[in-house]
């Protein structure tokens, strides 16, 4: 699991059966201090996160376990919205 | 499993119900040589780590729910040892 950055949206109209209904958003795996720190990629929002907001991701196959009942085919889901990141006494 | 420090916590609010009730550290995992190396990570603790821990983390889902059981939901890390002393001679 890791911290990222909501930096955009994705619209499918066309996509797998199952994944109907749930928002796509464009994040950006950010470190401590908010720095970008890894490849922006496309998750599943399962906690209605806004542009900006700071979350925490799921990847792999526990990312579809986010999206339950149905096993769809996603491999990083939004399962949390951050509101501190407490490190070595500065709270950001 | 991997070594790491524990940064600190991290705190949300509104989050998937698998994760109600469980305090989340951020990890920064650590190389051989005790510094950092590789992405921080977000990891459920189940030993009362404080920040500052040199802890082990497990990162991979079917361990997870062995631990916390088959209705785990989307749960990939736990923080399941807070590491005394490494010896590498």
């Amino acid at each position: 699991m890791y911290l990222g950055r909501v930096i955009g949206t994705c619209v499918a109209t066309v996509k797998y059966t199952g994944l109907e209904g749930y928002r796509l958003l464009v994040v950006e795996p950010v470190g401590e201090d908010g720095a970008p720190c890894g490849e922006p990629h496309v998750a599943v929002d399962a906690t209605q996160a806004g542009p900006g907001e700071l979350v925490f991701l799921v990847g792999s196959r526990e990312a579809a376990l986010a999206c339950e009942p149905t096993f769809v085919p996603v491999d990083a889901a939004i399962v949390g919205i951050v509101d501190a990141v407490t490190v070595a006494g500065s709270p950001s | 499993m991997r070594l790491a420090r524990v940064r600190g916590t991290v705190v949300a609010t509104i989050k998937h119900p698998a994760y109600e009730g469980r305090t989340l550290l951020l990890c920064q995992p650590l190389g051989p040589d005790g510094r950092p190396k590789g992405d921080q990570v977000v990891a459920v603790d189940r030993v009362q780590a404080g920040e500052g821990d040199l802890v082990l983390i497990l990162t991979e889902g079917n361990g997870v729910r062995q631990l916390v059981g088959p209705q785990a939901g989307p749960i990939r890390s736990l923080v399941v040892g807070i590491v005394d002393e490494v010896d590498l001679p």
